[in-house]
């Protein structure tokens, strides 16, 4: 699927800077990506050291198997089959927790962590397992208690109560996390192991 | 309340974490400093693992931006758009919000400096931007890191959470706000 998305996007950009004289502009958004993917990598190196390396204290030290058991009834209905002292239970509810806080430094190394952990598990290295898509959908719904960069932007802008949307943000992500978990959990017996 | 009691949680989070993680660890016996170092070797590889990854998917996410792609979409839907409740000017958002984080966050500050940070309008935009994380990115980083090229259901299942904390977003601002 990825394949022909990423054809599509730069077959439909071709076909439209002919319609548009946009071909300059498509030149650029190719080398400034470029640029920017590089880095985004580079950024991750100094916080997916620091982080990987607690994580591997707390690992050794018990806290992630712990933290897989306190949750384990909401670990067993999202993710049958992962045993719930594994350490990928463990990161990936660290992951959850980064990221509502709006920790994202923190929740990209912990997520990173959980898909090499799931990764063990799964007998197809380049296919994605079950509990891989339902985790990502999870993660990319973005459950968030505080958005505090768009907040942050509102607040620049001048508004009166820039927190307003606090509900309106976690109402509608909330919608959408379930919505993309249940999906997955529908689909995931028509996309074959 | 709440507010400032979650605040304190994100201001404190990383510093108690850094401190109580490697205690506990002390506590159980474990050489800290040692296992630190054993875990932290794997970060720069993981990190170069990612480029290819994410070099793919953002430089075709550039080059449809750079052409303009976006605002003929918005042009051509913009009739089938004026029937339902989902305003022509958000629609981009909607769009993009999925493939460039960047992106989605200029073209919301945008919106939000058009219309007015109290107006419906940008309270949507700003809603509409927090309600999702960028699908294409998470794909290429977490995907990448591990060596995944099938994602299987993973795209389809994102994109109907998508779709529906859309929906949703919109009604909930123009029923509260």
């Amino acid at each position: 699927m990825l394949n022909y998305i990423w054809f599509g996007l730069m077959a439909i950009a071709l076909v439209v800077a002919a319609f548009n004289g946009t071909a300059g502009a498509v030149t650029q958004g190719a080398i400034d990506s470029a640029k920017t993917a590089v880095e985004i990598s580079l950024g991750l190196i100094g916080i997916m050291t620091l982080w990987l390396g607690i994580m591997r204290v707390a690992e050794k030290a018990g806290l992630i198997a712990l933290l897989g058991r306190a949750l384990r009834p909401v670990s067993r209905l999202l993710f049958p089959g992962i045993p719930s002292d594994h350490p990928a239970i463990g990161a990936m509810i660290m992951n959850v927790a980064a990221n509502m806080l709006g920790l994202s430094n923190a929740a990209t190394p912990f997520g990173i962590k959980a898909m090499e952990e799931l990764q063990e598990l799964n007998p197809k290295k380049d296919t994605a397992s079950n509990a891989m898509v339902t985790f990502l959908t999870l993660n990319t719904a973005g459950i968030q208690l505080i958005p505090a960069t768009i907040i942050g932007v509102l607040a620049a802008a001048g508004a009166k109560s820039p927190t307003a949307i606090i509900s309106t943000t976690i109402v509608s992500t909330l919608c959408g996390a379930l919505a993309a978990v249940t999906t997955a959990k529908i689909l995931q017996r028509f996309f074959p192991e | 309340m709440i507010r400032s009691a979650l605040e304190a949680v994100s201001l404190w989070a990383i510093p108690v974490l850094l401190v109580g993680i490697p205690l506990a660890g002390i506590i159980r016996g474990v050489k800290v400093y040692d296992v630190f170092i054993e875990g932290a070797k794997d970060g720069f590889q993981v990190a170069v693992r990612i480029i290819p990854f994410l070099v793919g998917i953002l430089v075709a996410i550039g080059m449809f931006r750079g052409s303009g792609a976006m605002d003929l979409l918005t042009n051509a839907l913009r009739p089938v758009l004026s029937r339902t409740i989902i305003p022509a000017e958000v629609f981009p958002l909607i769009v993009l919000r999925p493939l460039s984080g960047s992106g989605s966050l200029a073209l919301a500050t945008d919106l939000i400096k058009r219309f007015g940070p109290d107006s419906l309008m940008g309270r949507t935009a700003a809603t509409l931007y927090g309600s999702s994380e960028t699908l294409f990115y998470v794909l290429a980083v977490y995907f990448g890191a591990i060596g995944v090229k099938r994602t299987r259901h993973m795209i389809p299942s994102a994109i109907v959470g998508d779709v529906v904390a859309a929906l949703v977003a919109v009604a909930v601002c123009a029923w509260l706000f």
